[in-house]
């Protein structure tokens, strides 16, 4: 199995004035290709800090990550745009899309950082993620005229569209009511089965249940880290919410 | 990012606050437009002083007697009886650069007509007059070479002795006028000029041969100036010297002592012109360029609200693959599509204004090309330079603290 994502006691401080905050203490941890790894601990407990290192967002002050074979610590800034660019895909728990955009060009977003892809194949693409998540006749609404969880559909459709080794997902459900959280969830596990690996920070142990292996975090340390036995499958669960009638 | 795509994100982020784009765009415009207007006027004041100068005989010389000292006391220069016709023939004859030259002596008096009186001036000239002043006999004729040496009592007349004495529209060749009692036989009328630059009638005179103001109105032998015309505009300071060297012969002047005339020429007074039209051009322009100033201030102070309102977006474009340059350009895109958008109305309404100015001073307004491609360039360089400052604010945004922003 390819290991993806490979990382080597790694260490986080923060300065906050005169105070220093270790927010990871030697952490060792691999995601493998294919994956569905959800990320759990309390707030402080350091997943977030994970979550932006693993998305090259921040570098670890000691310790090495090593994403698709490439060792980032001796990346520029630049560098690690362009690999964010080419290698991730994010979905936040806010959706960050562009106001006053329509969806279609939110999606095309990421493509427009990457100069290789040309306006047609970027049109193309954008439309294939959106009708991938389901959104195929509503491309050119624009945020505010969708749902909750139809805007979130865009930003995941926006984490795709450069077909990324791995979907970084913050705590993606966390604004959504239950049903659409497990129907943003059998999306996930629908891009999992087609091969996408996906690491996912939740608090919600249930929507964790979705996952294929769960990582706690506790004190900027790895507490325990565990295969999910009896794995919940979104679309099972939705079929037993009752649709609430409008 | 290609520009055609940092164009159409810049425009669509412009759109989504359109009338704050205005407002933004606003101070531009009218910046742009006071700075084409005022430089329009400037140049426009010039250009019709220019005109009004080169009206009045740009190739004119003139030579005035000076002030002199005799004996300890210093005599004004008008009461001067230095300058004598022999001046004007050594002129004609020993001045390459001069073309044509004219004594003139002037009288003034109430001209009579039937129960009609005004107040005019009488002009001695020779026939050379029309030539020097650039000025046309509009009916009837000038004087001949005979009437000059015979002292003729015949004039011409200028429009508004005309409207004054026999009433507008009539022509009085063949008439007999009177100046201080003297009789004239009107041979003439002088095609109308208007006002000079100072404001002076210059229809309001009658032209009568020299010989006849000095002898018969007059009784004096001195000619009270000289008038030549040089025989191009850029000749007349060649003129000038060698005027003052045949008139300081003339008169017997010791190297080592002064002259005493003193010579003027139109080039001088159009310099003079020039020079001060060229402050208030400056002055004007400089006004506008403050108001061009503070409108680049506005779109600083924009800039600044808009990428603080867009921290999330800012972070967002840099979590999704943008580096801080592409977020760099992105900014000053918009900043530069502002006051180049706002730049070019305003241009336009410059023009516009200037052309309404221009047609209620009734100037020739000058709107200089030069000027357009200037505020144009300037109108970009105030993008870039008060869009520099919130885009690199926004290019050094950390991305996940942006993400965060409330």
């Amino acid at each position: 199995m390819k290991k993806l994502i490979e990382i080597i006691s790694l260490k986080k401080d923060y300065y906050v004035g005169e105070v220093t905050v270790h927010a990871l203490r030697g952490v060792d941890m691999v995601v493998n290709e294919g994956e569905f790894v959800a990320i759990m601990g309390a707030s402080g407990s350091g997943k977030s800090t994970m979550l932006n290192i693993i998305g090259c967002l921040d570098k670890p002050t000691e310790g090495e990550y090593i994403l698709d074979g490439i060792g980032i610590s001796s990346l520029t800034k630049n560098d690690l745009s362009n690999l964010r660019n080419r290698k991730l895909g994010f979905v936040f728990q806010t959706y960050n899309l562009l106001p006053r955009t329509t969806a279609l060009d939110n999606v095309e977003l990421p493509l427009l950082y990457n100069k290789t892809v040309k306006t047609k194949e970027r049109v193309e693409r954008a439309k294939a993620a959106l009708e991938s998540v389901g959104l195929a006749d509503r491309m050119h609404h624009k945020p505010n005229q969708l749902s909750g969880g139809q805007q979130q559909r865009v930003a995941i459709a926006r984490s795709l569209v450069n077909d990324p080794v791995v979907i970084l997902a913050d705590e993606a459900t966390g604004n959504l009511d239950t049903r659409t959280s497990y129907e943003i969830m059998a999306l996930f596990q629908e891009l999992n089965s087609k091969g996408k690996t996906i690491v996912f920070v939740t608090h919600e142990p249930d929507i964790a249940k979705c996952a294929t292996r769960n990582i706690i975090f506790k004190d900027g340390l790895i507490l325990r880290e565990s295969p999910v036995k009896d794995r919940s499958m979104a679309t099972e669960i939705l079929a037993t919410i009752p649709i609430e009638a409008d | 990012m290609n520009i055609k795509n940092l164009l159409k994100i810049a425009m669509n982020a412009l759109l989504r606050n359109k009338l704050r784009a205005f407002l933004t765009m606003l101070g531009i415009i009218i910046g742009v437009a006071s700075v084409i207007a005022m430089l329009g006027i400037g140049q426009g004041s010039k250009l019709s002083i220019q005109q009004q100068i080169a009206g009045m005989g740009l190739n004119l010389v003139t030579v005035v007697p000076g002030s002199q000292q005799r004996g300890g006391v210093q005599f004004g220069a008008s009461t001067m009886q230095s300058l004598k016709e022999a001046d004007v023939a050594a002129i004609l004859s020993d001045c390459p650069s001069v073309q044509f030259a004219t004594p003139e002596v002037r009288g003034n008096g109430q001209v009579v007509f039937g129960p009609l009186n005004w107040p005019t001036s009488l002009y001695g000239e020779n026939e050379s007059y029309l030539q020097i002043r650039e000025r046309t006999v509009e009916s009837g004729r000038m004087f001949t070479a005979g009437e000059l040496t015979s002292a003729a009592k015949v004039c011409l007349i200028g429009k508004t002795v005309i409207d004054n004495l026999f009433g507008p529209g009539s022509d009085p060749v063949g008439q007999v006028i009177r100046f201080k009692k003297i009789p004239f036989l009107v041979i003439g009328v002088l095609a109308p000029k208007g006002l000079n630059t100072f404001g002076q009638d210059q229809d309001d005179l009658l032209l009568a041969p020299y010989t006849t103001v000095q002898k018969r109105v007059l009784a004096i032998t001195w000619v009270q100036s000289i008038y030549t015309s040089a025989v191009d505009s850029k000749s007349t300071d060649d003129a000038a010297a060698q005027i003052t060297e045949t008139v300081r012969r003339q008169h017997k002047i010791k190297a080592s002592d002064p002259d005493d005339f003193s010579i003027r020429n139109q080039a001088e007074l159009l310099s003079t012109f020039s020079s001060v039209s060229n402050i208030l051009t400056i002055l004007l322009g400089a006004i506008a360029g403050i108001s061009l100033l503070v409108g680049g201030i506005g779109i600083m102070n924009i800039m600044y609200v808009s990428v603080t309102e867009r921290t999330r977006e800012i972070g967002l474009r840099m979590a999704i693959g943008g580096k801080g340059f592409d977020i760099l350009l992105q900014f000053l895109t918009e900043s530069i599509l502002l006051s180049i958008t706002g730049g070019i109305i305003g241009i336009l309404l410059g023009i516009g204004a200037s052309k309404i100015i221009g047609s209620a001073m009734s100037w020739p307004i000058v709107v200089l090309p030069s000027s357009e491609i200037l505020s144009f360039a300037v109108c970009t360089v105030i993008g870039v330079f008060f869009g520099w400052y919130p885009a690199r604010k926004a290019a050094s945004l950390d991305p996940i603290d942006a993400l965060r922003y409330e």
